[in-house]
């Protein structure tokens, strides 16, 4: 991580509310997200857990209040910048035309790389994000939607970014491809440096890859804290509701 | 008084027994129930309506030829073509959206029709007087009217575009893209889509019918082989003025759905 502060917050939210239209979607949020590995965000649907993590890479910026990154207000980064060096994957994935590594390349060029040179090495970003090399040449449109996933993980990877934000990176895969994708990040978290703000809807994943555990509902705060604690001694009733209702 | 003498009149008698023609139309929305006896009866009258307006306004304007008097003019052909290029948007539209269409549309066809009326008509043909609206108004009209389509198929398929293809382009943005290559592919097939008209247009010409233009010559008397020339001068008028249009429309337009911070702008395709 570049020359921040360790002990400062990753994130910070500061009395954030959403509007859209009539409706609120998040409601006066006061949050620190640590420089932990994985941070997970639950809660039941409709809590606002993507449209938290949309405005940690500025796809939307709040109605009211304010969002930190690194210490600073997070509009004080050119957003071009900001966007390469928080990497964001959608739920669902969108393949750009072409190859996998015409993906990965056209992700390269928007982080600035005019020469395929100063760009990463497609092959070892793949590797990182669980495919073999041999995709390199397939077509991205026909992969499935497991490979997809990975595809996504890999371009954001290609703008060497410090954070990565994952919107419910499962929710479209099947149970056994979401297990292997969830190592695949948490081996990013470990061994890639890269810090990994993870929305999911399912428990087993925030409990088995994350340090951190946010929990939302209806647009509000919680409670926050180690993944352990909210596990096994979540202190809102609402929290332990809601972890009991999943099981 | 305006047709070369070798021109073949149409009394009020002919124009009388033409209107049997729509009747054959009329008879046939009758007969098969369709519903459009009434649209084509109000339609037929106000064709004749318009047409005469039209035709004694450029007697007049024929007859005592004022440079801004025929500027004036084509101000309301501008207009008029903006409205309708416009004018068919789906209801979802916020009237914010409609004003800054129109707007657009409208600036694209005055800079775009303007510039080619001017090279054509100064240029191409050397009209004299600058303003002999005989050539202003009709080469004018011909050149809206195809910009007008152009602006109106461009914006259309530039919002249906960003909409069907939102994934893609906030995937772009989400990588640190700047909107104008986030949103290269809606805006290369919008203009794709507004220019295939133009091509087949080109394709076409002469084969398939007679423009309008080359037969009204021809039909006034004037050479086939003039009428050509013209013609010619048309098409390739037509195709610049549509493509000025539409690259215009589409680059502003496309402006108009990221926020300036980069942002999809929250709100449903126009």
């Amino acid at each position: 991580m570049s020359e921040s502060n360790s002990a400062s917050p990753l994130f910070s939210l500061r009395n954030v509310t959403q509007q859209r239209g009539d409706a609120t979607i998040l409601r006066d949020l006061t949050l620190d997200l640590p420089r932990t590995a994985v941070t997970a965000l639950i809660g039941p649907s409709g809590a606002g857990k993507t449209s938290l993590i949309r405005l940690l890479n500025r796809l939307d910026d709040p109605s009211s209040g304010e969002v930190l990154f690194d210490g600073k207000p997070i509009t004080a980064y050119p957003v071009f910048a900001l966007r390469r060096r928080v990497g964001f994957v959608f739920q669902r994935p969108t393949m750009f035309e072409g190859t996998v590594a015409g993906n990965l390349r056209a992700a390269a060029m928007l982080a600035g790389a005019a020469h395929a040179t100063d760009a990463p090495d497609v092959t070892r970003v793949l590797d990182a994000a669980g495919l073999d090399g041999s995709y390199a040449t397939r077509d991205a449109g026909r992969l499935s939607g497991g490979e997809q996933q990975r595809v996504s993980i890999a371009r954001a990877l290609m703008t060497r970014p410090d954070v990565l934000l994952l919107d419910e990176p499962t929710s479209a895969l099947d149970p056994e491809v979401a297990e292997r994708l969830l190592t695949t990040v948490a081996r990013l978290a470990r061994e890639g440096g890269v810090s990994v703000v993870m929305v999911t809807h399912r428990l087993s994943e925030a409990q088995r890859a994350s340090t951190f555990t946010v929990m939302l509902e209806a647009g509000r705060l919680v409670e926050a804290g180690a993944t352990e604690r909210i596990f096994t001694g979540a202190t809102h009733a609402r929290t332990r509701a809601y972890i009991a209702s999943t099981e | 008084m305006i047709a070369p003498a070798n021109t073949l009149d149409v009394s009020y008698v002919g124009l009388a027994s033409a209107s049997a023609l729509v009747l054959v139309a009329v008879a046939i929305s009758v007969w098969q129930q369709l519903g459009l006896a009434r649209g084509f009866i109000v339609g037929a009258v106000r064709a004749l309506v318009q047409l005469f307006a039209v035709g004694y306004i450029l007697v007049y304007l024929f007859l005592h030829p004022q440079w801004w008097l025929v500027l004036l003019a084509l101000l309301v052909m501008l207009v008029a073509a903006t409205g309708t290029a416009t004018r068919r948007r789906p209801g979802k539209a916020d009237p914010g959206s409609r004003r800054r269409l129109w707007t657009i549309s409208g600036t694209a066809m005055l800079l775009s029709a303007g510039l080619t009326l001017a090279y054509v008509t100064q240029l191409v043909v050397h009209v004299r007087p600058w303003y002999d609206p005989r050539y202003l108004i009709p080469l004018f009209g011909m050149i809206v009217g195809n910009a007008m389509n152009g602006a109106a198929l461009a914006a259309e398929r530039l919002a249906s575009e960003m909409e069907s293809r939102r994934g893609e382009v906030e995937a772009y943005l989400a990588l640190g893209a700047v909107p104008a290559r986030a949103a290269a592919e809606p805006v290369r097939r919008a203009l794709v889509a507004s220019l295939i008209p133009s091509v087949n247009g080109l394709m076409v010409v002469g084969l398939v019918q007679l423009p309008g233009m080359m037969t009204g010559q021809i039909l006034a008397g004037q050479s086939p082989l003039l009428a050509v020339r013209y013609q010619i001068v048309v098409a390739f008028m037509l195709a610049g003025a549509t493509a000025m249009t539409s690259v215009i429309v589409v680059l502003w337009y496309r402006r108009t759905f990221f926020t300036p911070a980069a942002q999809l702008a929250v709100r449903v395709a126009v």
